[in-house]
C-alpha cells in the first residue's frame, strides 16, 4: 500500500518530442486513478515511467516515501498487467504467476502456497498446469492479473488491459478488476483510452491530451462539470454538445438563433455553450427551434441527431417518448449550461 | 428447434478422371529422387565387393559378399601411416567437429543477436551489419591469414583450432537477431518488473523461446561442419584428428600396404560419412521446419 506522488515530472524523448508536460499529482493510498485520453497523450509514457520502464527527464517520483526515480523496476515494489499480457509463452500458468516470486529468492513451498492462493482467488486453479497458448483471452488476462496480485505489491499499473477483450468479456473483466482492488485495498494506476472504463472504474479520472493534463476529478466531477471543451467532448457518450454562442447583458444567445436565455456568467462576448444531450428537453412550447436530421434507436433511450441554430446538436431521450425527423423546439435545463472560453476551450 | 435430418450425399460413381498434372509432378519427383539415391546406392553396392574386383571392373551393381567385411575394416582396421588410425577415431572427431562447431556457433551467435536486439549499445546497429558483412568473407577467402593465427599460437592439431575459427556466424547471428526482434517487447519489461536481470531473462524466457531456432540452426550448422574439409585439411597433419570427410581420401591412398587402392572400404567409409547429417535431418525435420517458419510467442 502506498500513496505515490508526481513532482513536476516530465518527459522528452532523445528526439527532442515532448510526450508528457510538467505534471504534478498526487495518488492516495488504495485509491483507483485511471489516467484517460487519446492515442498519443501521453498517458502510456507516465503509466512506464512510474513503473521505471520509462526515464524520467524531471521531476520528482515517490512510490511511498522513497524517491524512486533511479531505482530499477523490479525494486519498485509495483505489478504491471500490460495490453497483450506478456505471459511467458513456454511456462505453464503456474510458472507464470511464480516467476516473479522465484526470482526474488522466495522458497519453493512459499511461492506454491502463494501461487495458489492467487489461482483461487482468480479462478484458476483448475488451468494451473495449462501453457497460456491453451486458454481463452479472458483467461490469459486473469493469469496476468494473477501475476500482478500474487507479489501483493504496493502499487498496481494497468496499460490497456481489457482492450484485446470482446465487449462482454470487457464488461465482466471490468467489475472483477475493481472487486479485486476493493478488496486488497492496493493502490492501482490504470491506463485505458476508453471513457467507459475510466468512468466505471476509476476512484479519480486524469484526463490527458497532448501530453498535458486537462483535469483531474471523480468520475461524476468529470462529467458535470468538465474543465474544458476537450474534456466535455471526450468523457460522456453521446458526447456533450458544444455550440457557439455569445453573451450580451448576462444572457446567452446562440448563434443564428435570437431566443435569448439567462446566462450563468457576466462576461460578455462570444462563448462556447456546453450542454448535455440528457439535459435538453424536447417541449413543444420550448423556445429554441431544433431540426432532427436522424433518430439514433439505443436500446435504453433515443438520440437524435441534428441541429440547431445551423450547429450540429444530439437530444438524449427515453425509449417511450415520441419523436420524428423534422422540426421540434426544445429547452435547455438552464443549471445544466456550461460555457468554454471559444478561444482556450476552458470552462469560465 | 427445426428438424433436420442428415442424408448421406448418394455417392455418384464417376469415372475417375486421371490428372495428368499429378502424374507430371510425380515423376518429376521420382525421377528426381532416384537422381539423388543412385550415386549413395552405387556407392553401397559396391562397397560389397573387394578391391581386386573393384579394380579390375568399376564400379559393381549388384551386392557382392564383402559388405560385412569392408565396413568392418574401414571401421576398425588401424591405418594410416602412423597405423593408429581407423574409422571409428575419425567418426568421433567428425561429431566433435560437427557438434562444437554447431554448439559454438549457436551460443556465439545467440548472445551476439542479444547484445544487438536488447541492449542500448551506441553502434549496435553498426556492429549487426560489420558481422553482417563478413558474410561476404568466407573462410576460403581468409584462410591465409587464419591459418597464421592459428598456427602463431600453436592450435594447429587440436580441437580447439579446429573449431574455434569457424564459430564466429554473421548468418546465426542474423536469424537470432530477426527472431529477437519479433518478440514482444512487453516480454522483456514484464520479466523486468518479475525481477529477471539480462542474464535470467536470457535463460529463463529467450533460450526456452528460441528452441525451434535453436534446433534448425543446430542442424543446418552440424551439418556445414561435418561436411568442412578445407580447414581441417589444413589444421591437421597429425592423423588422430582426421575427421571422416577427409579420412576417406587418405584410405584411398595409404590404408593398407597392397598395391592396390582399397575403394571398397573407401566407398563404406564414404556412407558411413553420410549417415549422421542425413540422420539428424530426418529425426529433426519437425523442429527445422517449425524454427524457420513458425514460432510460439
Amino acid at each position: 500500500m502506498a500513496q505515490v506522488s508526481l513532482e513536476g515530472i516530465r518527459k522528452v524523448y532523445p528526439n527532442g518530442f515532448q510526450a508528457v508536460q510538467t505534471t504534478s499529482f498526487t495518488i492516495q493510498d488504495g485509491e483507483f486513478v485511471v489516467l484517460v485520453g487519446p492515442s498519443g497523450c501521453g498517458k502510456s509514457t507516465l503509466l512506464r515511467m512510474i513503473a521505471g520502464l520509462e526515464e524520467i527527464t524531471e521531476g520528482t517520483l515517490k512510490i511511498g516515501d522513497r524517491v524512486v526515480n533511479d531505482v530499477d523496476p523490479a525494486d519498485r515494489d509495483i505489478a504491471m498487467v500490460f495490453q497483450n499480457y506478456a505471459l511467458y509463452p513456454h511456462m505453464t500458468v503456474r510458472k507464470n504467476i511464480g516467476y516473479g516470486l522465484k526470482n526474488r529468492g522466495n522458497p519453493a513451498s512459499e511461492i506454491a502456497a502463494k501461487v495458489e492462493d492467487a489461482a483461487k482467488m482468480l479462478n484458476l486453479t483448475e488451468y494451473l498446469d495449462r501453457k497460456p497458448a491453451q486458454l481463452s483471452g479472458g483467461q490469459r488476462q486473469r493469469v496476468a492479473m494473477g501475476r500482478a496480485v500474487v507479489r501483493d505489491p504496493a502499487l498496481f499499473l494497468f496499460d490497456e488491459p481489457l482492450s484485446n477483450l470482446d465487449a462482454k468479456l470487457r464488461n465482466q473483466m471490468r467489475i472483477e478488476i475493481k472487486a479485486l482492488q476493493r478488496r486488497l485495498g492496493t493502490t492501482a494506476v490504470y491506463v485505458t483510452h476508453d471513457q467507459v472504463e475510466a468512468m466505471t472504474m476509476a476512484d479519480r479520472i486524469i484526463v490527458l491530451n497532448a501530453g498535458r493534463i486537462e483535469q483531474i476529478g471523480t468520475p461524476s466531477e468529470i462529467y458535470h462539470n468538465p474543465a474544458s471543451t476537450f474534456v466535455a467532448s471526450f468523457m460522456g457518450a453521446p458526447p456533450m454538445n458544444l455550440i457557439r454562442a455569445q453573451v450580451e447583458q448576462g444572457e446567452v444567445r446562440i448563434n443564428g438563433y435570437d431566443g435569448l436565455m439567462p446566462a450563468p456568467a457576466s462576461q460578455n462576448g462570444p462563448v462556447t455553450l456546453g450542454i448535455r444531450p440528457e439535459d435538453v428537453v424536447l417541449d413543444d412550447h420550448g423556445n429554441i427551434p431544433f431540426r432532427v436530421d436522424i433518430l439514433e434507436e439505443l436500446g435504453a433511450h433515443r438520440l437524435l441527431h441534428g441541429v440547431v441554430g445551423e450547429q450540429p446538436f444530439s437530444v438524449m431521450i427515453g425509449k417511450d417518448d415520441a419523436a420524428s425527423t423534422g422540426t421540434a423546439t426544445l429547452n435547455l435545463k438552464p443549471e445544466a449550461l456550461r460555457l468554454f472560453d471559444p478561444e482556450t476551450g476552458r470552462k469560465l | 428447434m427445426a428438424e433436420t435430418t442428415l442424408e448421406t450425399p448418394v455417392e455418384t460413381h464417376r469415372p475417375r478422371r486421371i490428372k495428368w498434372g499429378a502424374i507430371g509432378d510425380h515423376t518429376v519427383l521420382i525421377l528426381g529422387a532416384l537422381l539423388m539415391m543412385i550415386p549413395p546406392l552405387l556407392a553401397l553396392t559396391t562397397a560389397s565387393h573387394d578391391a581386386v574386383t573393384i579394380h579390375r571392373e568399376g564400379l559393381q551393381l549388384t551386392l557382392g559378399d564383402n559388405l560385412g567385411k569392408n565396413f568392418h575394416a574401414a571401421m576398425f582396421e588401424k591405418g594410416g601411416f602412423t597405423q593408429t588410425v581407423d574409422g571409428t577415431l575419425m567418426l568421433m572427431n567428425s561429431f566433435i567437429l560437427g557438434i562444437g562447431f554447431a554448439v559454438g556457433k549457436i551460443i556465439i551467435s545467440m548472445m551476439a543477436a542479444y547484445a544487438i536486439v536488447y541492449f542500448r549499445l551506441r553502434f549496435a546497429t553498426l556492429a549487426f551489419w560489420v558481422i553482417f558483412t563478413t558474410l561476404l568473407l568466407p573462410l576460403e577467402v581468409r584462410i591465409l591469414p587464419s591459418y597464421e593465427a592459428i598456427q602463431k599460437l600453436g592450435l594447429t592439431n587440436t580441437y580447439t583450432g579446429l573449431i574455434v575459427p569457424l564459430i564466429a556466424s554473421a548468418t546465426g547471428t542474423f536469424f537470432f537477431r530477426q527472431f529477437f526482434m519479433s518478440v514482444p517487447e512487453e516480454l522483456a519489461e514484464a520479466a523486468r518488473i518479475d525481477g529477471a536481470g539480462p542474464w535470467k531473462f536470457f535463460v529463463d524466457i529467450l533460450v526456452p523461446l528460441s528452441r525451434t531456432m535453436i534446433a534448425a540452426i543446430f542442424i543446418i550448422m552440424f551439418v556445414f561442419g561435418w561436411n568442412q574439409y578445407l580447414w581441417p585439411t589444413l589444421i591437421t597433419t597429425d592423423e588422430s584428428f582426421f575427421t571422416l570427410v577427409r579420412g576417406i581420401k587418405q584410405i584411398v591412398l595409404s590404408y593398407t600396404d597392397s598395391q592396390i587402392p582399397e575403394h571398397g572400404q573407401a566407398l563404406a567409409l564414404a556412407i558411413v560419412a553420410m549417415i549422421p547429417p542425413v540422420a539428424i535431418v530426418v529425426f529433426f525435420q519437425n523442429w527445422f521446419v517449425k524454427g524457420l517458419t513458425e514460432s510460439d510467442k
